[in-house]
């Protein structure tokens, strides 16, 4: 079956915005607060959040950016040993209540790594999670906090997100696998 | 993009794009050097043994913190205090480490070709980690890592190394590498200590130092074993350093930005005085350093290899 969008650019930047009122009214202290986008598309999406943040709240939140490739739970049995990126949090974090965010919750393996580590640089006051997609299937005790979108798909579906900063487009899209 | 082998057994037998694989790795490696918690636990339950049958510190300390900083346990094994002693072969000292089920063996022999031996006869992934007077693939990779971080790039890039070529794996693994990258490599020593056929592996020699480094980028300066000056393969340490000791007025007239690198452990005052040794020019530090990111990029895609049957 052919791939059909589920969101468009317009979709997407709702989304946007109703994420980032979702994490405002759930956190009216701003102090303290900080984005963490997990590489590559989450660090996009974390980057819009707080712009669309600064906007409503004149407030610049520090942005970091998390590369989970170290503390996959899979890594002598993918197809190929992803090159990692870089993890970039040039702030402390002991005490600060962080939005993890990422473009797409599926299993929460990928959740799991980035929580494992974050405790490895500091002891946050909290964890809120923040993703554009929930299609499902979880196999870890993990749940968002602010979803943007959710799907019902089936395992083998595949989801693809893409943002205008890494593919020069803004469009989700679904694709039936068998 | 993954590596083909189960081992990594020398440059010889790596691609151009298999290490700049490994280099590409060892990037984000070294980032985690920075940061309080230095250790992630990408190989976490992985069992890492080191075998060596001849003395090393920096080679063994940065095996054992690569793998410890991976989240592996390693096992030190010291053929001095083992049942190497009671005459125990190397393939059964190997096929024991086999059946206790180490992920990894790191070897360093003083035959070359040892690795290669341990590596055909056990499923374990084997690390040469020098065999010889043949391979140290790590050491190599360590020293192209530094050369093009602090370069840039490594295709077209002069580099001379300087020393005991005869008998240096490290010297080996350098030319491999550099040659395999579009390096300009050329060899510099003692007639004596510069095998005959070396222009084969596309290499340039030079018996002349002052010549060989007027205009290089790199100069690889190697330690002089000083055992072998028993076999009377130079006359002196006095004469080796007079012709190919790496000395300030040496340096004067080479490039301002020359790159100068030793693998350790330097004899000072012989092969390098200390004040190039500690000049600003020297990466002597950073190699060790980046030896122990390099290592880590060589456990983490081995662990993903290709092929991982005998």
């Amino acid at each position: 079956m052919a791939k059909r969008t589920i969101m468009t650019e317009k979709e997407i930047s709702l989304s946007i915005e109703k994420i980032s009122g979702d994490i405002l009214k759930k956190n009216p202290d701003l102090k303290n607060l900080v984005l963490i986008g997990i590489v590559t598309r989450g660090v996009c999406l974390a980057n819009r959040l707080a712009k669309e943040i600064s906007k409503k709240k004149n407030i610049n939140l520090p942005v970091g950016s998390l590369d989970i490739t170290f503390y996959r739970d899979d890594v002598d049995s993918i197809a190929r040993q992803p090159l990692a990126k870089e993890t970039k949090i040039p702030f402390d974090l002991t005490s600060k209540k962080i939005i993890l965010v990422d473009d797409v919750l599926f299993t929460g393996r990928s959740i799991r790594a980035a929580l494992d580590e974050i405790m490895d640089f500091a002891r946050p006051k909290s964890v809120q999670l923040a993703v554009l997609i929930d299609r499902g299937h979880r196999e870890l005790p993990i749940q968002a906090d602010f979803v943007g979108k959710t799907i019902k798909t089936n395992y083998s579906d595949q989801i693809q997100v893409q943002l205008k900063e890494v593919d020069g487009v803004d469009r989700v899209t679904y694709e039936v696998k068998k | 993009m993954k590596l083909k082998n189960k081992d990594l057994l020398g440059l010889e037998y790596l691609s151009k794009d298999e290490i700049q694989l490994i280099l590409d790795t060892a990037v984000p490696f070294k980032k985690l050097f920075t940061r309080s918690i230095k250790k992630v636990p990408t190989l976490r339950g992985k069992t890492v043994v080191l075998l060596f049958y001849e003395p090393s510190t920096r080679t063994r300390v940065s095996f054992e913190l690569a793998a410890k900083r991976l989240s592996a346990d390693t096992v030190n094994i010291a053929t001095a205090s083992s049942s190497v002693q009671k005459g125990e072969s190397l393939i059964d000292t190997g096929k024991t480490l086999e059946a206790m089920k180490a992920d990894f063996v790191v070897i360093r022999h003083s035959m070359s070709g040892a690795a290669h031996v341990l590596a055909r006869n056990i499923s374990s992934s084997v690390i040469n980690a020098g065999d010889g007077s043949h391979e140290h693939p790590t050491q190599g990779l360590l020293d192209i890592f530094t050369i093009r971080e602090k370069k840039g790039k490594i295709e077209g890039l002069k580099v001379v190394i300087v020393g005991d070529i005869t008998h240096s794996r490290v010297a080996r693994s350098n030319i491999w590498g550099l040659t395999k990258l579009g390096a300009d490599v050329t060899v510099c020593g003692p007639s004596t200590l510069i095998p005959k056929d070396i222009q084969k592996t596309g290499v340039n020699v030079s018996y002349d130092i002052d010549t060989a480094i007027k205009d290089a980028d790199v100069i690889n300066v190697l330690r002089i074993q000083l055992e072998r000056q028993r076999e009377n393969l130079f006359p002196s340490l006095r004469e080796y350093t007079l012709l190919y000791g790496l000395n300030q007025y040496r340096i004067k007239k080479a490039r301002k930005d020359v790159l100068i690198l030793h693998p350790g452990p330097m004899n000072r005052g012989i092969e390098i005085t200390s004040d190039v040794a500690d000049s600003s020019q020297a990466v002597i530090n950073e190699q060790v350093t980046n030896g122990i990111a390099i290592r880590m990029a060589v456990l983490y895609l081995l662990a993903g290899a290709e092929n991982k049957t005998v």
